[in-house]
């Protein structure tokens, strides 16, 4: 087979050389447990886990104390929700409310599943056809017992960022008007290294971030817990040890951290420097290529608040696991039905109301740091032969083409 | 998703693509259009037909995936040659077997059998009209 091109950096990213280099040396020779306070394999492992918090927390301008780690983001999604929610029944003798958009990624969505099941009330927030929440609503659905509002910062499918600083100020003003302990959880896994993520100035309370969605391995991930007040406080899901402020036991897996550490600092460098620019580049050449040769293509969600590196694109009459197929040197995912296991198209793309017909032609590319423009020159090539040739084959377009109106066609649904 | 060769080939090297009459009322050719845009699966199928009722021809165009596009393919190459008795009882098992369809893509099997029928019943309707006796 030919080149294998590399276009899902939403679904995972290949670690950074740099953050395998740094990992390698904690697995056979620095292989102490970060708990051993009584020599030096434990305080070089220490050492080594209290360098990565200061990555992390420089990542996201938080303090190296407001870290705790997890096995992953999903962990992080589930102790923030869960971890919140069960202290907040705890200590007030009562369920409550959490609010969250319908977008969200499945590890909160599914949390805040189980805690309906306890009895929670659960808002699910709407999202325009652009992939944004209303402010409004979110003000609307605020209530004395709303425990925690998770919103995330960038959609994992669309790429879509919400007005996260406007969240984070209207949570941070309604709980101090009525005094409520209402926290702001942010899954930031998408947004890190590809947009300023800032915990103070968007007022996070709780930020979850992910290893391997920047370059890090898979398998770790962190917890951002804002110090200071109002208390957070957060019922630990995994108990055994009271590891990381009884927030997460079990011991460190230390050459993970430090991976996971040295991706942060890379994902910061990316930023400072300007590098995440050329990812943009490379996104835009792709996108302004592929509509000089094709037409009927159609963005999915604001192109505008949009991460960098994604694009999210409906090729209208043509199907998407056969245009993945079809393109198959190239990795990249879609919202049809046929591609998911359940045969229900993307739940996101529904949520901004396209089209289910369009929903079934959605191509996601998330290009990444180590694309080059090459590669973005031979997929467009090969995306634009492919598509000519599935349109050839394609009823629809064939009909669309003819002057008929697909919607005024009685179908003979199976 | 992992495939059969025959599958993968069918999607790569697909048989018989296009369209054999763009005129409605051409009583060679049935024309079968099933499934829906909204299902993400749309067959249409064309069959051109003898006299004696064998299927002399066929073209396909499909919007579905990769086992909706091979079903389609087999079919066309299954149908030539065969009359339209035959052609009948060509069974979505068959095709699903051939392909060695996984489980969740056998309603790919099972539209491609419809277009069959939806075709030879297209010509079966246009061909009654003409001939009264």
């Amino acid at each position: 087979m030919e080149k294998l091109l590399y276009f899902d950096n939403h679904s995972t990213t290949p670690c950074d050389p740099r953050v395998v280099d740094a990992m390698v040396p904690f697995l056979s020779e620095m292989y102490g447990n970060a708990a051993s306070r009584s020599h030096k394999f434990g305080w070089d492992a220490r050492a080594a886990v209290e360098n990565s918090r200061q990555q992390i927390a420089t990542l996201i301008n938080a303090n190296e104390k407001e870290i705790i780690f997890t096995s992953g983001a999903t962990e992080s999604n589930n102790l923030a929700i869960k971890g919140v929610a069960k202290y907040f029944s705890r200590n007030k003798g009562k369920v409550g409310h959490i609010i969250t958009p319908v977008t969200e990624h499945k590890a909160v969505l599914d949390s805040c599943h189980a805690l309906e099941r306890d009895g929670w009330e659960v808002t699910w927030l709407d999202v325009d056809k652009e992939g944004i929440i209303s402010l409004d609503q979110l003000k609307e659905a605020l209530r004395e017992d709303t425990a925690i509002v998770s919103v995330m910062f960038a959609n994992n499918e669309i790429g879509v960022v919400q007005p996260i600083a406007e969240i984070g100020a209207i949570v941070n003003a309604f709980r101090a008007a009525n005094k409520t302990s209402t926290l702001f959880h942010c899954d930031a896994v998408q947004a890190l290294g590809r947009v300023a993520v800032d915990v103070r100035a968007c007022k996070i309370d709780l930020l979850s971030i992910s290893g391997h969605k920047m370059y890090g391995p898979k398998g770790i991930g962190a917890l951002f817990v804002r110090r200071g007040r109002p208390r957070i406080r957060l019922e630990a899901l995994i108990d055994g040890g009271g590891h990381e402020r009884g927030m997460r036991s079990g011991t460190l897996p230390v050459h993970q951290i430090v991976g996971l550490g040295k991706a942060a600092e890379l994902a910061k460098e990316d930023l400072d420097t300007g590098a995440i620019e050329k990812v943009r580049a490379l996104r835009d050449r792709l996108w302004v290529g592929l509509q000089k040769e094709l037409d009927e293509l159609y963005i999915n969600g604001s192109w505008e608040h949009r991460l960098p590196n994604n694009l999210n694109v409906s090729f209208a009459y043509v199907e998407g696991e056969a245009m993945m197929m079809a393109i198959k040197q190239i990795a990249c995912s879609s919202g049809s039905a046929c591609t998911s296991a359940s045969l229900e198209p993307s739940y996101v793309l529904r949520a901004l109301g396209v089209d289910v017909e369009l929903a079934h032609t959605s191509i996601r590319f998330g290009f990444g740091r180590f694309n080059t423009e090459e590669e973005v020159d031979y997929a467009l090539k090969l995306i634009v032969k492919k598509v000519r040739q599935l349109r050839d084959m394609s009823p629809l377009y064939e009909m669309v083409k003819a002057g008929i109106d697909l919607k005024s066609v009685s179908w003979v649904e199976h | 998703m992992a495939y059969s060769d025959k599958l993968v080939q069918h999607f790569e090297n697909p048989k018989n693509v296009g369209t054999i009459s763009t005129d409605p009322n051409d009583k060679e050719v049935g024309t079968g259009l099933v499934g829906a845009p909204a299902c993400g699966d749309v067959m249409k199928l064309q069959l051109k037909i003898t006299e004696e009722g064998i299927i002399e021809d066929a073209k396909f165009k499909t919007f579905g995936c990769g086992s909706a596009i091979a079903s389609s393919s087999l079919v066309t190459e299954m149908v030539k040659g065969r009359s339209i008795e035959d052609a009948m009882s060509i069974s979505n098992r068959e095709i699903a077997k051939e392909l060695e369809l996984p489980p969740v893509k056998i309603h790919c099997s099972v539209l491609a059998e419809d277009a069959i029928k939806a075709a030879i019943k297209d010509f079966q309707q246009k061909n009654q009209a003409k001939d009264p006796s």
